[in-house]
C-alpha cells in the first residue's frame, strides 16, 4: 500500500484514504467542438503509460477530499513529489538531485 | 525426442540420464524472416503457429527475461469462453477449441483439465447478467448454463450458500468445458514445439530500440545481443507493450496495472472446480500439488513493478473465507504480481499498426491466459500473412486509430 503525501492536508496518508484519478495534465479541448474524432481519441483513450515518472492525479476522499497531482516512479512505486492541482509539473531533474531524503 | 509410451519407458528405465535439451539456446543470427517480441505463452504460440502453419521457418522469439516468466508464469490459469459479444466468443472459444487438443498437438502435457468455471451471482443486476450471458453464449453454441444456489453447492460443496453472509450466493454460471492448464508446459510445450520446427528462442536478449529504414518501415531491432534485422516484427510483450511500441514512435491506447494472485500451502483434493465472482473480486481453484489458487484484483494505479498492494490481496481473502470457510485456517505460501496492459474497452488488439512491418498483439488485460493457443494462432496469420485474422478483424485495428 502507498503511503501518500497530500499536499492540502500536509499529511501522509495511507493509500486507502484517496481515490486514484488517472493520468494528470490531459487537458480537455478549451474549445470541444472545434475537436475532430481524432482529438478525441487522444484525449479520452491514449496515454503515456510510461515505465519511470508518472504523473497522476489523486483524490483525498477520505481526507479533505481535495484533487492533488503526484510524480510517482511506476517501477519502484516510489512517489517522488506530489503538488496541489492547477500547480505546473515539478522538474524531475532538480528533484533527483535535491530531494533525495 | 517425442514423448510416448516407449520413449518414457525406455528413459526410465535408464535412470531418466538420457533425455536430451528441450530447447536450443542458440546466439541471435544476423537475420530473421520475422521476429517476436516477448516469450510468453502468447509470443512462443505465434512463432510456433507462424512456423507450423504459414511455413515461417526462419523465425527468432526475443525475451528480457526467461521464456515464461511473465504474466504466463503468474496467472491462475483459468479457461472458459462463456463471454458475451460475438467478437469476444470468437476468438476465446477459438482458443478453447485449440486448448482441448493441445497436449496432442504439442506432444506435451499442457495439463488441460475441464474441471468447469462457474462464475457466482451475488445480486439482481449479476443474475440478469449472467443470465443474459447464458443466452447469447447457447446462441451461439458455447455451453454455459444456469444453476440455483443449491446447484452450486452440488457442484462445489465447499462452496458457502447461507442466505445471512455480506454477499450471499443468488445463483451461478458454470461453463463445464472451462477449466485450468499449467501455465509453465504451456510455455514449455509451444517453445519445443517452435525450436523442433526451426525457430530460434532467445532469451536474455531485451530490445532496446527499433530501427525503421527510409521509408519508415520496420528494419530490424537494436538489443543487449546486437542489432538482428527482419522486415517482419511482431510485439507480444503484455505490461510492457507500451515501452515497446514507443521504440517505433507508435502511441497505444493502454495502460498497464499490477494484477495479484496467491497460493496456500498445499492440501488434500477439496475443490473440484473452478469458482469466480467477479462481483467480490475473488477467484479460486486448486492446482494438481493441492495448493489452493487464488486471484485478486488489480491495484487502482499504473505500475510495472510485479507487486501489488496487501489491502488488495486482503480484500480478496476476505471475500474467500466467507464463500469458502473450510480454507480460513489455511496459511498462505506465496503472493505475487503480474503487469497488465489494459485497453480502455477490455479488449485486446491483434492488428496492424502505422509502421509498415510491425504488428502488435496486446491489451488482454486481466483476461490473457485462457486466450493463449487462440490468440496465439490469429496472430501468426496476421503476421505471416501482414492482414488481420478475420476473428480479429472486427475490431477497430489501431492502423486506423487517430494517432496511433
Amino acid at each position: 500500500m502507498l503511503l501518500i503525501p497530500c499536499p492540502w492536508c500536509e499529511a501522509e496518508r495511507p493509500e486507502l484514504e484517496f481515490r486514484y484519478g488517472g493520468e494528470a495534465h490531459v487537458a480537455r479541448a478549451a474549445d470541444p467542438a472545434s475537436v475532430d474524432d481524432a482529438q478525441w481519441a487522444q484525449f479520452l483513450f491514449f496515454r503515456t503509460n510510461p515505465r519511470g515518472l508518472h504523473a497522476e492525479r489523486w483524490r483525498h476522499v477520505a481526507g479533505c477530499g481535495r484533487f492533488f497531482n503526484c510524480l510517482r516512479d511506476t517501477v519502484s512505486d516510489r512517489i517522488v513529489a506530489t503538488y496541489k492541482a492547477g500547480e505546473p509539473r515539478p522538474d524531475a531533474g532538480a528533484l533527483a538531485t535535491g530531494g533525495a531524503s | 525426442m517425442r514423448f510416448s509410451l516407449l520413449s518414457v519407458a525406455r528413459q526410465g528405465l535408464a535412470g531418466n540420464e538420457g533425455w536430451p535439451e528441450q530447447w536450443r539456446s542458440p546466439e541471435p543470427k544476423a537475420a530473421y524472416d520475422a521476429i517476436v517480441v516477448g516469450a510468453g505463452g502468447h509470443g512462443l504460440g505465434a512463432a510456433y503457429y507462424m512456423a507450423r502453419e504459414h511455413g515461417l521457418r526462419n523465425v527468432a522469439v526475443l525475451d528480457k527475461g526467461w521464456l515464461g516468466g511473465g504474466n504466463t508464469g503468474r496467472n491462475t490459469t483459468i479457461i472458459r469462453s462463456n463471454y458475451l459479444w460475438e467478437e469476444s466468443e470468437a476468438i476465446y472459444e477459438h482458443a478453447m477449441k485449440l486448448w482441448e487438443g493441445l497436449a496432442e498437438e504439442l506432444n506435451y502435457n499442457v495439463m488441460y483439465s475441464a474441471r468447469g468455471v462457474m462464475m457466482l451471482a451475488h445480486n439482481t443486476h449479476d443474475v440478469q447478467s449472467f443470465q443474459r450471458h447464458v443466452a447469447a453464449n447457447q446462441l451461439a453454441g458455447i455451453d454455459n448454463e444456469w444453476l440455483t444456489p443449491q446447484e452450486a453447492k452440488a457442484f462445489c460443496p465447499i462452496l458457502n450458500i447461507e442466505k445471512t453472509i455480506r454477499y450471499p450466493i443468488v445463483g451461478a454460471a458454470l461453463q463445464r468445458r472451462g477449466g485450468t492448464a499449467r501455465h509453465d508446459a504451456v510455455a514449455w510445450g509451444y517453445a519445443r514445439g517452435a525450436d523442433r520446427l526451426g525457430v530460434d528462442i532467445i532469451q536474455n536478449c531485451e530490445v532496446k530500440g527499433i530501427r525503421r529504414d527510409a521509408s519508415g518501415a520496420v528494419a530490424g531491432v537494436e538489443t543487449t545481443k546486437g542489432f538482428i534485422a527482419t522486415k517482419k516484427l511482431g510485439v507480444v510483450a503484455a505490461g510492457n507493450t507500451s515501452v515497446v511500441m514507443g521504440m517505433a514512435g507508435v502511441r497505444m491506447p493502454l495502460e498497464s496495472y499490477p494484477l495479484q494472485a496467491l497460493v496456500s500451502e498445499p492440501v488434500k483434493p477439496i475443490m473440484p472446480c473452478v469458482v469466480m465472482s467477479n462481483t467480490i473480486h475473488a477467484y479460486m481453484s486448486q492446482s494438481d500439488k493441492g495448493e489452493m489458487v487464488i486471484g485478486a484484483g488489480t491495484d487502482a494505479y499504473t505500475s510495472y513493478s510485479q507487486t501489488g498492494g496487501l489491502h488488495i490481496a486482503n480484500h480478496t481473502l476476505d471475500a474467500i473465507c466467507e464463500l469458502f470457510p473450510v480454507v480460513r485456517r489455511l496459511r498462505m505460501l506465496r503472493n505475487w504480481g503480474g503487469i497488465v496492459d489494459v485497453t480502455p474497452d477490455r479488449s485486446p488488439i491483434i492488428g496492424k499498426t502505422p509502421v509498415p512491418g510491425l504488428f502488435v498483439n496486446c491489451g488482454w488485460g486481466t483476461g490473457g491466459f485462457k486466450a493463449t493457443p487462440g490468440s496465439a494462432h490469429v496472430f501468426a496469420h496476421t503476421v505471416a500473412t501482414g492482414e488481420p485474422h478475420p476473428i480479429a478483424a472486427p475490431s477497430i485495428s489501431i492502423a486506423s486509430a487517430p494517432g496511433g
